[in-house]
């Protein structure tokens, strides 16, 4: 047994200890040691992507030490092919998200701490295959996203941080009453009551009732993560308020701890459950990929339209997953990621923006492209990315949901492509009204074009917009037993 | 034929090189770079046309397998080629006419500030559209789809800075993603019923599953939505309304993309799926309707246009009309024939047209005249005085759009006109609307030559002394356009003249097994019957010139301004009123309704009275219970005094 998940979960942890040794004031050493952890916790995470092999749906790399063995508690970690991506993706925007807080003065130790134990949190959320082990994690990550909106967040961060808190709270409130109910109504031979996850897996099942209850549980909590319409207001809120960087990691990983939750826990442990919830969850699918779009279309500020194009597009996701299907959720696992680099993008592109002229509103600006070429060019890439253009990733993601879907819930996916066409509308024609026209704001001639920090942040998420776009194999054939295995169990 | 990939490896190059080198580098050497690549992917055109030829007429299907792009399941897409006689033309136009128009950009884009960009651009565009017509699977044609969609939105909204053009480039993308949606559900509908997307596959497997219930719903359906995106991209109608406003672009992309070669994307599709298509009459009916419908009323707005490049765009639709027409009547390779003659003699006209849009300005220019506008034909007229080489090219290509006989035109119309009236259901009805198309198209293009030309010049004063010929390197690919549009059709002789139809037999192979698949064989004409019908399109293009020439020269007619217009004319001009329509039909209510999601439904129910209501009622419900929570040691003590008799109460009433 290797420590390997553990180095991984609890790197960002032990850099956030050391950042105590260093003095507060010294905002440069504070930002190349955030930079410097993450990018390590980085480094160390990627070999996984070799050395896992894709051949099998088992979980690899495992690690198990019992923790509280009389509540049957266990450290138990590991990785398959549904996580892998999800936890690269989680150490690869570390570094970018410590680049994209050039803008943070404020209290820097506090702001990287709280950062880094972020990252440890959704770390554990991916890696824990216990499911109380799994509810701390999903705890953990709470608190420091609430002090970063709470504390970092713009005007009405209170009221969104607050909000974000309470909604998230109450949804995992049930899921940990479900997960109870399972400790308590699970009987291992040999071991008696389990928390563990590929036990209870492997020997419990439950009458159609409980899961039918049980799932419901779950899925609220993780609903309100994803966000589900109509789950969805926090996000808004959240994201507007966020700084930068926090809105990056909501984004890109947050929202995913969500769609994750349902592909590894709701639905594989509750396959009945499912059955029982299907249609529901496909409408909501649905009506969040058009609703979201919709909204999307009338907003006035830019971090809130991506904030709800990020409804629409989780609503991709969802629909991908609830079909059932191979390629729909392959599509839905890819678009996961997906979602996490080109949004990701978008807010930290939003952000240089806001770290200029201080607004959002996409009335106050025009005409950008004159005077920032290059910011324009890479925005444009994204853009592209999000709207699905093919050759980029996003398109890749979409295609193989809504093929799937197709396959097993025609009207489904037959409504929700008109999202494809919603999501050009609301991107272009926000784009066309930031960047293109002449310049109608004085205060617009003089912006700078990208800086070098900003450069470094945004660079390496359009390596893998074009490698996911173009070859998407590479990606996908690493999830291929994984899913396989998900469906068998599932799709019964 | 693995030599085949470089066909979109040089555009590839030459894109990546001006990308990151073009900025700092003199206009000569990015643009002709970016002409010299495309010229090299013309010679490796030929190369494939070639190799094709050297093989036996069944064998002409090659697949060339570049990378695995997506396994999941049992789907298993290649990015890989299919190269059959189909391909080889649609590669030697695309190329060949890609060529000429680079090297032309190099003279009309001189001294734009993002000469580079636009070179990218265009590469990109060539890249994207060789991708279009060489995948083997329809989700690669769709890259490829989208591709020259998003070069298109970006050149059209070249000049950004107008938010009129950038308007005009989102509105292509959007209207495109329309039919992109339709070409998305036919996909998934066709994996669904045959479980392959690749050609080669694809065609033998639908002919099995519905060559015996021929018309199927199923494949009606796909083919209905093929036909959906078909219209989006080839303009036609109801998704038409794109194409005219993407004159705002560089006119050699109007001539590139907007005539030549990506609004052709749809006929192809349309003639590559040609198995699925015979496969569903009820479908091809439709598509004869659309394309006939298309080829007149488009022809009809074209009449009253008085921008230069509306004339144009209105008639690409048209045309583009007649060769949906040709593929609805099962004349695939017809349709093939007019898009390989459109592309030269439109490319031609709107080669020309920037010529003279150029001439304009330059002359306008010089007076410092920033307000007239060098596109509107109402302030040129006599212009062959000044630019006769112009002239000439421009009324070879008039010719040979109006379908007068001996040009490449008349051959490929005249095919497509004689396949209707040849055809059984709506065979004459489109024939008849194609006919009326053609009268009113030489009518058109005419009063365009002569009020352009002809006539005397009413431009600002002084300006007359300005007018000059455009450069060498402009008017050098127009002669090489212009000697295409006479000869290009000589390889298609019409029946009554050759037996041997070197186009047909060439594409015969590709459109066999569509016919084959449903039984069809093409009904023949008489050579009699032939002579009449050409007689009868001829007199058609005849007629039109004649009354052109009765009311703008003979009468010397000018035209009016805008306002003196009135009825029809003012109905035509208003082309319509098909965007007023659609604005208010399909553009505001999703606005509204939108903006009602946002804030009633949104902002309002669900956060404000759902949300936010529970956290005010609980609120209300503690502060409520902090009341009771007085401090007060008396009010505990008869709390809990109360509270033991109502116990004692309860207890006893057991």
């Amino acid at each position: 047994m290797t420590l390997w998940l553990t180095a991984i979960i609890f790197i960002p942890f032990i850099g956030a200890l050391l950042l105590l040794a260093l003095p507060a004031s010294n905002s440069k050493a504070l930002r190349i040691a955030a930079f410097a952890i993450m990018t390590v916790d980085f480094i160390v995470s990627l070999p996984l992507f070799f050395a896992f092999d894709s051949s099998t749906a088992a979980f690899q790399f495992v690690e198990k030490i019992d923790w509280v063995p009389s509540m049957g508690i266990s450290y138990h970690l590991g990785i398959d092919g549904i996580s892998l991506l999800l936890v690269l993706l989680t150490t690869f925007l570390g570094p970018i998200v410590v680049l994209g807080s050039a803008a943070v003065t404020k209290s820097l130790r506090g702001y990287f701490i709280s950062m880094l134990i972020l990252q440890t949190g959704m770390l554990g959320t991916f890696l824990a295959l216990d499911l109380f082990l799994f509810y701390v994690f999903w705890e953990v990550m709470l608190i420091p996203m609430y002090f970063l909106i709470g504390i970092w967040g713009g005007v009405e961060r209170i009221y969104a941080a607050v909000k974000f808190f309470l909604y998230t709270m109450v949804g995992s409130l049930l899921m940990l009453v479900g997960i109870l109910w399972i400790y308590f109504n699970t009987n291992i031979p040999g071991v008696g009551h389990s928390f563990d996850y590929t036990l209870i897996m492997q020997h419990s099942s439950f009458d159609v009732q409980a899961q039918i209850w049980l799932f419901a549980a779950f899925a609220l909590a993780f609903a309100i993560k994803v966000p589900m319409f109509p789950f969805h207001t926090w996000l808004p809120d959240a994201h507007v308020q966020a700084p930068t960087a926090g809105s990056v990691i909501l984004a890109g990983v947050l929202l995913k701890m969500g769609t994750y939750g349902f592909i590894r826990f709701a639905m594989p442990l509750f396959p009945d459950g499912v059955v029982y919830f299907k249609p529901l969850m496909l409408i909501l699918a649905v009506i969040g990929i058009i609703y979201g779009a919709m909204v999307s279309i009338v907003q006035t500020d830019m971090k809130k339209l991506v904030a709800y194009s990020s409804v629409s597009h989780l609503g991709f996701v969802m629909l991908g997953l609830f079909a059932l299907n191979t390629q729909a959720v392959t599509g839905a696992m890819i678009q996961m990621v997906n979602h996490g680099l080109s949004t990701g993008a978008l807010f930290l592109l939003v952000g240089v923006l806001y770290d200029r002229r201080h607004t959002r509103l996409i009335a106050d600006y025009g005409g950008v492209a004159k005077v920032m070429p290059m910011y324009a060019t890479i925005f444009m890439i994204v853009m592209l990315s999000s709207v699905g253009v093919p050759g980029l990733n996003g398109f890749v993601g979409e295609f193989l949901i809504l093929l799937g879907a197709y396959q097993t819930a025609p009207i489904f996916a037959i409504l929700g492509a008109t999202g494809v066409i919603l999501a050009a509308v609301y991107l272009l024609w926000m784009y066309r009204r930031v960047f293109f026209g002449e310049i109608t704001h004085e205060e617009n001639k003089s912006l700078k074009d990208l800086n070098l920090t900003e450069w470094a942040s945004l660079l390496p998420i359009l390596v893998f917009i074009f490698w996911i776009g173009i070859h998407p194999n590479t990606f996908l054939t690493k999830m291929t037993a994984s899913i396989e295995s998900f469906l068998t169990i599932v799709a019964r | 034929m693995d030599f085949a990939v470089w066909i979109v490896l040089f555009p590839l190059i030459g894109l990546l090189f001006n990308t990151f080198f073009g900025k700092k580098l003199p206009e000569k050497i990015v643009g002709w770079l970016a002409s010299l690549m495309i010229g090299a992917s013309f010679v490796v055109a030929l190369m494939i046309t070639l190799k094709l030829a050297a093989l036996d007429p069944e064998h002409r299907v090659v697949e060339v397998t570049i990378f695995r792009w997506i396994t999941s399941g049992n789907l298993t897409l290649d990015f890989a080629f299919l190269i059959d006689p189909l391909t080889s033309v649609m590669i030697l136009v695309v190329t060949g006419i890609s060529f000429l128009i680079h090297i032309y950009s190099i003279g009309y884009m001189h001294g734009d500030s993002r000469f580079h960009v636009f070179f990218v651009f265009l590469n990109l565009f060539v890249f994207f559209m060789l991708v279009l017509v060489l995948g083997n699977n329809l989700p690669i044609l769709f890259i490829g789809w989208e591709g020259v969609g998003l070069c298109s939105y970006l050149l059209i909204g070249f000049w950004w800075e107008d938010q009129k053009k950038a308007e005009a480039g989102m509105k292509a993308f959007i209207v495109n993603r329309i039919g992109d949606f339709g070409m998305l559900i036919a996909m998934f509908l066709l994996f669904y019923y045959l479980g392959t997307l690749k050609f080669t596959e694809m065609f033998p497997a639908a002919a099995h599953l519905w060559g015996h219930s021929v018309g199927a719903p199923a494949i009606t359906a796909i083919t209905l939505l093929l036909l959906l995106g078909a219209t989006g991209k080839s303009a036609q109608i109801p998704l038409f309304v794109w194409l005219p406003d993407a004159m705002a672009g560089p006119t050699p992309v109007s001539a590139l993309i907007h005539a030549a070669t990506m609004v052709t994307a749809g006929v192809y599709m349309i003639a590559r799926t040609a198995t699925l298509f015979m496969l569903a009459p009820t479908s091809m009916m439709v598509v004869a309707l659309i394309g006939g419908f298309t080829a007149l009323f488009a022809a009809t707005i074209g009449i009253k246009q008085m921008d230069i490049k509306k004339v144009l765009a209105y008639s690409t639709v048209s045309q583009l009309g007649y060769m949906v027409m040709a593929c609805g009547v099962g004349a695939f390779s017809a349709g093939i024939f007019h898009l390989m003659t459109h592309a030269f003699f439109k490319a031609l006209l709107f080669l020309a047209s920037g010529a003279v849009i150029h001439t304009m300005h330059g002359a306008l220019h010089k007076v410092h005249d920033h307000d007239t506008d060098p596109q509107d034909i109402r302030n040129m007229g006599g212009l062959r005085k000044y630019i006769p080489l112009t002239y000439w090219l421009f009324v070879i290509a008039t010719i040979s759009i109006s379908g007068l006989p001996g040009f490449a035109g008349f051959f490929s119309k005249d095919e497509i006109l004689a396949n209707a009236f040849a055809s059984e259901g709506v065979g004459y009805v489109v024939w008849g609307l194609g006919l009326v198309g053609a009268v009113i198209t030489a009518f058109y293009m005419f009063r365009l030559v002569y009020l352009t030309f002809h006539g005397n010049y009413k431009g600002p004063e002084g300006s007359a002394e300005g007018l000059k010929e455009s450069p060498p390197i402009m008017t050098a690919p127009l002669v090489v356009l212009a000697i295409l549009a006479i000869i290009g059709g000589y390889v298609g002789l019409p029946p009554v003249l050759s037996k041997f139809h070197l186009f047909q037999t060439w594409l015969k192979p590709v459109f066999e097994p569509a016919y084959s698949a449903v039984h069809y064989h093409p009904h023949h004409l008489s050579h009699g019957l032939e002579w009449l019908l050409i007689a009868v399109s001829v007199s058609a293009a005849v007629i039109g010139l004649f009354i052109a020439w009765l009311m703008y020269i003979k009468k010397g007619l000018i035209a009016k301004s805008d306002d003196e217009q009135s009825g029809i004319q003012r109905l035509l001009l208003k082309k319509y009123h098909v965007d007023e329509v659609y604005n208010a039909v399909v553009i505001q209510p999703l606005i509204d309704l939108s903006r009602y999601a946002w804030k009633i439904f949104d902002a309002g129910f669900i956060d404000n009275i759902l949300v936010n209501g529970t956290a005010r009622a609980v609120r209300v419900f503690g502060g409520g219970l902090r009341r009771m929570q007085t401090g007060i040691v008396g009010n505990y003590a008869l709390m809990i005094a109360l509270g033991v008799i109502l116990i004692l109460a309860a207890l006893m009433g057991r």
